[in-house]
Parts: structure tokens; C-alpha cells; sequence
């Protein structure tokens, strides 16, 4: 209990001054999250040799050629290697997908290509194979800047994203603008706050002691403030993301990213 | 077999210090940890790492529970003689893994 009232007291110190104000980031002052990282931490990410996030690369490589399903196709039969084939194609993610009628997210259009292609079972969200695919597919797009796409579609995403953004949520009543727009390269507690690009995503977490998906850390922000987070998959979790490429435009990618 | 990551220069003169850099995928279950049905999750952990190098054992290393998930271990060596460097991971379970890289020293 002490705790609690501690850490919202944390809250209210740092956010009290200016909860009031809720003003996007001007593109100049966008950028990557990897610089408020610490020195050890960039220097991992940095190294091929030393990224744990490499590891879940080279197993989506294997998986990449690895013949799945009915119709017994590997991702590469069709779309032939992935450093040509998919190379931006996560920068241009979440897309608007006609045939759902809804954006869809790089997962989604793995798992799309899969169940329908494919003809295999979809592969259970957060799965190590998911996430070495999404990892691998991103991974082509390192170094290129992230440009979502501008159809009518996915631009009503953003705009509901942008709403979710900035919708205050949970028991500590706290926006995601609150931290990621208002209150960037300050600390919250001992952790610098990061501006909130998804420029590296899937990304390994030191904390999980794995790489996981964007989702997986908006969820992970929705239970630190305590609200309950949308289930995996679920419409507004594709908008958030919608909105969070949007708002890091220009930015380049840096799949897989290593974060705290 | 875990998915391992091994970076050793091919080429180094003789007497030059090379570093060798290690990634292992494994998950380094500490054994203390409850999993979703709330029951303690079997140790199964790395315990044990070594580097072999003409023949010698040139670099051992002790894990522990307290070892993060994918140990990253870096260290360095001189380079005597061309030929293989060998390394063993053991562990819980019958865990053990091989990896050989070759270097060339002129």
C-alpha cells in the first residue's frame, strides 16, 4: 500500500507541473528512443554479436524457408529472399488491408499469409516463431525510414490511435501524451522517459528476457497505469500502433532494438 | 539444438589478442520462479561454459541462476596457432552444445 501511494506520488511529482499541457512532439525534436538508453545498453543494440534480438532473426530466417501448412509453401517459395523482397515493408506497417476492411498490423499480415496462403494453423500471439518472423521481416527494413502509408483507411486509424493517445486511462489517470508528449527526456522514478517511437519492434526487453511485440509493451504500458490493457490483436491495440508509426515519420528502424 | 551466435576473427598475426564473443539462446530458468499455474518452474540453466584452443583449455566459465536469459560471454585470447576454437555449453537436462570456429594466424 505504501508503495502504491509512493510510486503515484512519483507520478504526480514529475507529470504535476504541466498535466495540463497535451502538445505532440514538432517533428525537428522527434527522436529514436535508442538515445535515452544507457551507454551499455546502445552498444548491445548496436552489436550484432552481442543483440539477443539477433537470435530470433536468424530463427525467422530458418522459418522463412521452411515449407508450413496445407499447401506446403515456405514464406520464400512466394516472396522469394527476404532482403529484396521485404525490404520496407515494416516501415510501411500497419497497412490497410481491403479484403478485412481494417488496418493490419505486420503480425497480422504474417499471420494472414499464413492461414490463408499457407493454409496453416495462425501462430498464437507472442509466440517465439511470430515473433522470430515479424523480427526477420523487420529486420530487412533496419536503417529505413518508417513512412506509413496515406490512404483514407489507415489515416482513420491514426486519428482514432491519436485519440487513444491521448485519452486519459486507469486508476492513476494518465494519458500516453502525458509521459511520451509532454514530459520526454525527463525521469520517471530512475528511468528516463523516452519519447515512445516503435522504431525497433519486435524488440528485445531486458526486463522480459525476450524480444515482444509493439503490442506487447502498449499493454505493458496499460498495466503500469493500471488500466486493463486490450487483449492482443484487438482493433484499438492496431490503431495505437497506426498512430505511434505516423507520429515517428522519418525515423529509421532499427528491429531488433534492445530496451531496459 | 539452441540457436548460438559465435564471433571470432578469421584472420589474426601470431601473439595478437583476439576477442571471442559468445550468444547462446537459452532460457536460464533460475529454478525459484512460479509459472502460470503458480507451481515453481524446474531449474534449467547453462551451468557451465568452456574454450578450447590447440588442444587446451584456454577460458572456462561457472553460471549460475542469476545468469540472464541468452548469456552473452565475451573474452579474449592470444592467438598462438591456426586451428579450431571449441566451445561447450552444458547444463540442466542434458543441455550441451558445440560450436567450433576457425581461425587463421599467420
Amino acid at each position: 500500500m505504501t508503495g502504491c501511494i509512493l510510486a503515484f506520488a512519483a507520478v504526480l511529482a514529475v507529470l504535476g507541473p504541466s498535466i495540463a499541457a497535451a502538445a505532440e512532439i514538432a517533428p525537428p525534436d522527434r527522436r529514436s528512443d535508442t538515445i535515452a538508453m544507457s551507454p551499455a545498453l546502445r552498444a548491445m543494440q548496436a552489436d550484432d554479436a552481442a543483440n539477443p534480438g539477433m537470435l530470433s532473426v536468424l530463427d525467422g530466417e530458418a522459418l522463412w524457408n521452411t515449407r508450413a501448412g496445407d499447401a506446403a509453401r515456405s514464406c520464400a517459395d512466394c516472396h522469394g529472399p527476404a532482403a529484396t523482397g521485404m525490404r520496407g515493408v515494416a516501415a510501411r506497417h500497419p497497412a490497410w488491408n481491403k479484403a478485412s476492411g481494417a488496418p493490419m498490423d505486420l503480425t497480422g499480415r504474417i499471420e494472414m499469409c499464413r492461414t490463408e496462403n499457407q493454409r496453416a494453423p495462425p501462430l498464437p500471439a507472442e509466440s517465439p516463431d511470430l515473433l522470430a518472423l515479424s523480427a526477420y521481416v523487420a529486420h530487412q527494413s533496419r536503417g529505413m525510414p518508417i513512412s506509413p502509408p496515406d490512404d483514407p483507411g489507415t489515416a482513420a486509424a491514426r486519428e482514432r490511435g491519436r485519440r487513444l493517445f491521448t485519452a486519459r486511462i486507469g486508476q492513476l489517470d494518465l494519458s500516453c501524451a502525458a509521459c511520451h508528449d509532454d514530459n520526454w527526456g525527463k525521469r520517471l522514478a530512475g528511468s528516463p522517459i523516452p519519447q515512445g517511437h516503435p522504431v525497433g519492434y519486435p524488440a528485445y526487453r531486458l526486463e522480459w528476457q525476450a524480444l515482444g511485440s509493439l503490442q506487447r509493451r502498449l499493454r505493458n504500458c496499460m498495466s503500469g497505469v493500471r488500466a486493463e490493457p486490450y487483449r492482443f490483436d484487438a482493433p484499438e491495440l492496431v490503431d495505437l500502433e497506426a498512430y505511434l508509426m505516423g507520429r515517428a515519420a522519418g525515423l529509421a528502424m532499427e528491429t531488433p532494438a534492445v530496451r531496459p | 539444438m539452441a540457436r548460438a551466435l559465435v564471433n571470432v576473427p578469421k584472420r589474426a598475426h601470431r601473439g595478437e589478442v583476439i576477442e571471442v564473443k559468445t550468444l547462446i539462446a537459452h532460457p536460464m530458468e533460475t529454478g525459484y520462479r512460479p509459472g502460470p499455474s503458480g507451481r515453481i518452474l524446474p531449474r534449467d540453466i547453462i551451468s557451465r561454459f568452456t574454450c578450447t584452443y590447440g588442444g587446451e583449455e584456454v577460458f572456462s566459465a561457472e553460471l549460475h541462476p542469476a545468469v540472464s536469459a541468452n548469456p552473452y560471454l565475451a573474452f579474449t585470447l592470444e592467438a598462438r596457432e591456426s586451428g579450431p576454437i571449441t566451445l561447450t555449453w552444458t547444463g540442466d537436462n542434458g543441455f550441451r552444445q558445440v560450436e567450433t570456429a576457425l581461425i587463421e594466424v599467420a
